[in-house]
């Protein structure tokens, strides 16, 4: 057999139709791994099936303006060119490391790190792995519509950005479950493919990825708050003492942030937008103007940080408490951040709500590493509205947001089955319903907001209901033709 | 507090009962903060004793008060969730006694839908609408078809070796292999894979009978119910089991209408006395059909089953249970003529097959059982069951021979032990002339002699030496280890061969009640005990 080709030898028939290592940009030598090969080869045609069924709908045939990463260093990870989507470079990267690398927390410290699956851990593993990747084709699906209605090319492009991207992070993921995992990975990587956003009957194994992503607000607040789930998730899992679990996600997090920004900066333009609207009106309504009012803003911030906080898992948790024993999960930024590396016989005081009141106990740390996470989480948001309502009083705008309490509308861990308000104090639930139609988004809400939603493709221009981006992408203005699209 | 097992659906707070003709829907959905202690919260369909002292009771009303319904299925009344098994927190607080007493009760149970299925044509569906693990997967598989729901994410699964270090030990093990006749190397796989599997390999496996996606589940579980209904006989109407709580004297001794429990607990001691009936019973089955719940044949042997019960969980120091049947013999042979000659009907077959269950209940039970027999004794047919479940049988030589025992159809079949065999089968091991000769007996008063003589007796003192005899016998008894007179009993009252359901008691709950006593279990650093803790368990590596 072969071991290389390039694209002038002539191809013997016994290959497979496409070179695979070609089309792969890898750092994980990929060429003379047969076993990954030959997992690939069958997973490939069906990611790519996949991706025509449930990636952007009607968008296939034309030229994004993409980021591609065909290697690890800062030159190779971001190379900007047109590329149709279905051509684009799906690669398998790993942060590379320097010399021999040590399990740094839990009960197996000290310890080289794993370069295999050890066999006591493949289960809790495999499990760690296949929730992370089932949530990167789930926010694919989510947004597979939102591309009809961009309120700009650069928007537009900012999309499939954000979408391909979460392609790669699935074939990241998978690239892991082929290579460690034998026929038990190659089975879960195939059904990565086989469950749907939202579907009845298949659906995607973490609630808020079975969300309704239709507008543009809700995909960025998708990006603002459940993508920084993933970052947050991310970073916990780049500490892992599996390695190639540590390095994967390394390199993930680089793409994710990216993510991110799309989110902060989206809703931020949206709220700039709705205070420019405002001062123009007569009577100070930015719907009157035709926009997205500061109050509905809330509504929807209010609705997906509550949705994404669940993400985080129970507050006292023994998964997690085994997750870091096992040093496979450890806290956001362990090893920079942290000096001691066991959470033994420390104490997470905790506010829980028992017998109709809050009260504070006292948790073992261990079990308690969701909430910790989830802190971090919380702070990182109230920054990002700081920074909004910064914007706000630019405009001279009398109004703050504010991100709901952590106890706000949830359904699961402590605090489900009970009522909170926006500041987290119990309430019964004909309160909620009371107020229910002030906090979360009402039908009509998301009614008008899709009305919003028409498309604008000519470069240059915006929609009226957000505001410009400060400035374009790799350096090109805002104007740039970022999608060419294909004769329709 | 002392527990009860006597319940009411009114009275449920786990279960719901629903009907709708010959299908019933049996739908789980546990009070998370509902358990019998407050010091845990049954999370995800879990159970403690109290949810499974319900199934038992819908299980039992199921087959004498709705005995037009021809398949039960049991759900799950939680999104995602059918049954995450025995609640792990309350197992890992509670003590050593009230484990073993607890699976007892739960594997009794599951056997009682199994009983169900056999012997009163109440087939059950499990409508397996997510997670199924441990305890939830072993109700399922006391069930006769499985249908799991195929959401790429739901799975059965049996988690307690990986994640518990202990067996799934209601049944699990042994149903898998013996029951579902899942190949043993699978078995081996899937007891160790904590995840558990779904979707096609579950059937492929024989976990599960069938899968089905969320949209069509409900469908494919009412055609799955109709097709096991099909054929089943029209029987009923079901009368009203009627409530048969003791009452309890200052002395705490348990006063039921037929049985009596007297407590003497310093002595380690209890007497349970039987009464025969003296007012008249059914003979016809139109009579038992009418007598309902009050007949004594049904009443008594609830009361002696709801006896056994309490002493096994609320008076665990009692070793010894000194069993009387007291009456007229011939009263009770006459009511164990009425129900064979009645088979037919549906509600003698359930009585017979009550007091079967009840009468292995006892054989179960880890004390011991003396019967006595001495003037006024009325062990004779049904009654005589218990003597012959008894370790010991003390009948007494009296001068003028009114000292009786007697057999009837109920000790020559129909009172199977859990292994298959009569109890005569049991205690003449392979000496089938001795039953035979006692075959021929049915009907006839024996003698203490002629009982003696044909191998019913273990020691029959005169007149004079009964008392001391007897007193001594009893005050031995009760001396020595409790430990090793509950693995001697069990492994004396089953001779012969073994069967799945005496497989259950004497392999998996042998082995689960060892490895409930061992450090890699419950010592301080052992997998239960750390299951929840912020640090993982420390085995001892020794394989013994
Ligand atoms: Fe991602
Ligand atoms: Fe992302």
């Amino acid at each position: 057999m072969s071991t290389h080709t390039t694209a002038n030898e002539v191809i013997p028939l016994s290959c497979p139709p496409m070179s695979l290592t070609d089309s792969i940009p890898n750092n994980v030598d990929l060429g003379s791994d047969k076993k990954l090969l030959r997992a690939l080869e069958k997973w490939q045609p069906n990611f790519l099936e996949w991706w025509k069924e449930m990636g952007p709908d009607g968008f296939q045939e034309d030229l994004i303006y993409l980021r591609t990463a065909i290697d690890v260093d800062p030159a190779g990870w971001a190379t900007y060119d047109y590329v149709k989507m279905p051509d684009y470079r799906w690669g398998i990267f790993l942060t590379p490391r320097e010399g021999e690398r040590q399990v740094h927390f839990g009960d197996e410290q000290g310890q080289k790190a794993w370069e295999e699956v050890p066999g006591e851990l493949r289960g809790i593993l495999r499990r760690i792995i296949v929730t992370q990747a089932d949530t990167e084709p789930a926010s694919v699906e989510q947004q597979r519509q939102l591309g009809k209605t961009a309120p700009s090319l650069y928007d537009l492009r900012s999309l499939f950005q954000v979408n391909v991207e979460e392609g790669r992070h699935l074939w990241a993921m998978v690239h892991l479950l082929h290579q460690y995992f034998g026929r038990d990975g190659r089975e879960e990587a195939e059904g990565l493919l086989e469950r749907r956003s939202g579907d009845a009957d298949k659906p995607r194994i973490l609630q808020t990825f079975n969300e309704k992503t239709d507008d543009w607000l809700s995909f960025f607040c998708f990006t603002m708050f459940t993508d920084r789930d993933g970052k947050f998730q991310l970073a916990a899992l780049s500490e892992s003492g599996f390695d190639p679990l540590a390095r994967a996600t390394q390199f993930m997090l680089t793409e994710e942030s990216f993510h991110l920004f799309t989110g902060e900066t989206g809703v931020e333009r949206v709220v700039q937008r709705a205070c420019e609207l405002m001062k123009q009106d007569p009577n100070g309504d930015a719907r009157a103007q035709g926009g997205i009012d500061l109050p509905t803003i809330q509504k929807w911030i209010n609705f997906w940080f509550s949705s994404a906080v669940e993400l985080f898992g129970g507050e006292i948790s023994s998964n997690a408490a085994d997750y870091f024993a096992t040093g496979l999960k450890g806290r956001y930024r362990e090893a920079a951040k942290y000096q001691d590396h066991q959470a033994l016989g420390d104490v997470y005081e905790m506010t829980v709500f028992e017998g109709g009141k809050l009260d504070r106990r006292e948790v073992p740390l261990r079990n308690a590493l969701n909430e910790v996470l989830r802190d971090e989480y919380v702070a990182d948001c109230e920054r990002a509205v700081r920074k909004w309502n910064h914007v706000i009083k630019k405009q001279g705008v009398d109004v703050e947001l504010k991100l709901p309490n952590r106890r706000f509308n949830r359904s699961m861990g402590i605090y489900a089955g009970a009522h909170f308000d926006l500041e987290g104090r119990p309430i019964t639930a004909e309160q909620f319903e009371a107020h229910r139609s002030e906090w979360l988004p009402t039908r009509e809400d998301r009614d008008y907001v899709r009305s919003l939603m028409v498309p604008v493709y000519e470069p240059g221009k915006i929609a009226n209901w957000i505001a410009a981006p400060k400035k374009g992408v790799n350096g090109q203005p805002f104007e740039l033709e970022y999608v060419k699209f294909a004769p329709r | 507090m002392a527990t009860s097992f006597q319940t009411h659906p009114d009275r449920y707070r786990h279960w719901k009962l629903t009907f709708d003709g010959e299908r019933a829907d049996l739908v789980l959905d546990v009070q998370p903060f509902g358990g019998l202690r407050d010091d845990y919260e049954l999370k995800l369909n879990s159970y403690d004793l109290g949810v499974d002292i319900e199934l038992a009771d819908a299980v039992q009303r199921l087959r004498f008060e709705h005995p037009e319904v021809k398949v039960v299925v049991v759900k799950s009344g939680q999104q995602r969730v059918f049954c995450a098994g025995a609640n792990i927190p309350m197992l890992g607080s509670s003590s050593h006694a009230f484990k073993v007493n607890f699976c007892k009760f739960t594997n009794e149970t599951r056997l009682s839908i199994e009983d169900a299925s056999k012997h009163s044509g109440q087939k059950y569906v499990a409508a397996l609408n997510g997670t199924c693990a441990g305890g939830g997967y072993e109700l399922a598989m006391a069930c006769d078809h499985l249908i799991l729901i195929d959401d790429g994410s739901s799975a059965v699964s049996l988690p307690e070796v990986p994640l518990l270090g202990v067996l799934p030990g209601t049944g699990g093990l042994t149903r898998l292999v013996d029951k579902r006749k899942v190949r043993r190397d699978r078995a081996d796989v899937f007891c160790t894979t904590s995840e558990g599997i779904r979707g096609k390999r579950a059937v492929t496996w024989g976990l599960v009978d069938a899968i089905a996606p969320r949209s069509k589940f409900d469908e494919a579980v009412a055609e799955a119910a109709a097709a096991l209904a099909k054929g089943g006989r029209d029987k009923g109407p079901g009368i009203a089991l009627e409530p048969i709580e003791p009452e309890v004297t200052e002395g705490g001794d348990l006063v039921y209408r037929y049985v009596r429990v007297e407590l003497a607990e310093q002595a380690r001691t209890a007497v349970l006395r039987i009464r025969a009936p003296e007012e008249p019973q059914p003979t016809s089955a139109d009579e038992i059909q009418a007598a309902g719940s009050s007949q004594w044949s049904l009443r008594a042997f609830r009361e002696l089953d709801d006896a056994l019960l309490q002493l096994r969980v609320n008076h665990l120091d009692v070793g010894l249970v000194v069993l009387r049947a007291e009456g007229d013999l011939d009263a009770v042979l006459a009511v164990d003529a009425a129900l064979h000659a009645n088979r037919d009907h549906w509600l003698a077959n359930e009585i017979l097959a009550h007091q079967a269950r009840v009468l292995r209940r006892l054989d179960l039970t880890a004390k011991s059982f003396f019967a006595l027999a001495d003037r006024g004794t009325a062990f004779g047919g049904v009654l005589l069951e218990l003597a012959l479940a008894a370790d010991r049988l003390y009948m007494l030589a009296d001068d003028d021979e009114e000292v009786a025992v007697a057999l009837s159809a109920s000790n020559l079949g129909a009172m199977p032990m859990s292994h298959g065999l009569t109890r005569l089968e049991a205690r003449f091991a392979g000496d089938a002339s001795a039953v035979e000769a006692l075959a021929k007996t049915k009907g006839e008063r024996l003698t203490t002699a002629e009982a003696d003589e044909l191998g019913l007796v273990t020691v029959a003192p005169d007149e004079i030496d009964w008392d001391d005899d007897v007193r001594i016998a009893l005050e031995e008894r009760a001396s020595l280890s409790p430990d090793a007179l509950t693995g001697m009993e069990a492994s004396l009252r089953f001779p012969g061969p073994e069967a799945p359901d005496a497989k259950i008691f004497a392999r998996l709950s042998a082995w689960q009640n060892w490895i409930f006593q061992r450090p890699n279990a419950v010592g301080p650093e052992g997998a239960l005990t750390k299951y929840g803790a912020p640090d993982r368990p420390t085995f001892q590596w020794t394989r013994c």
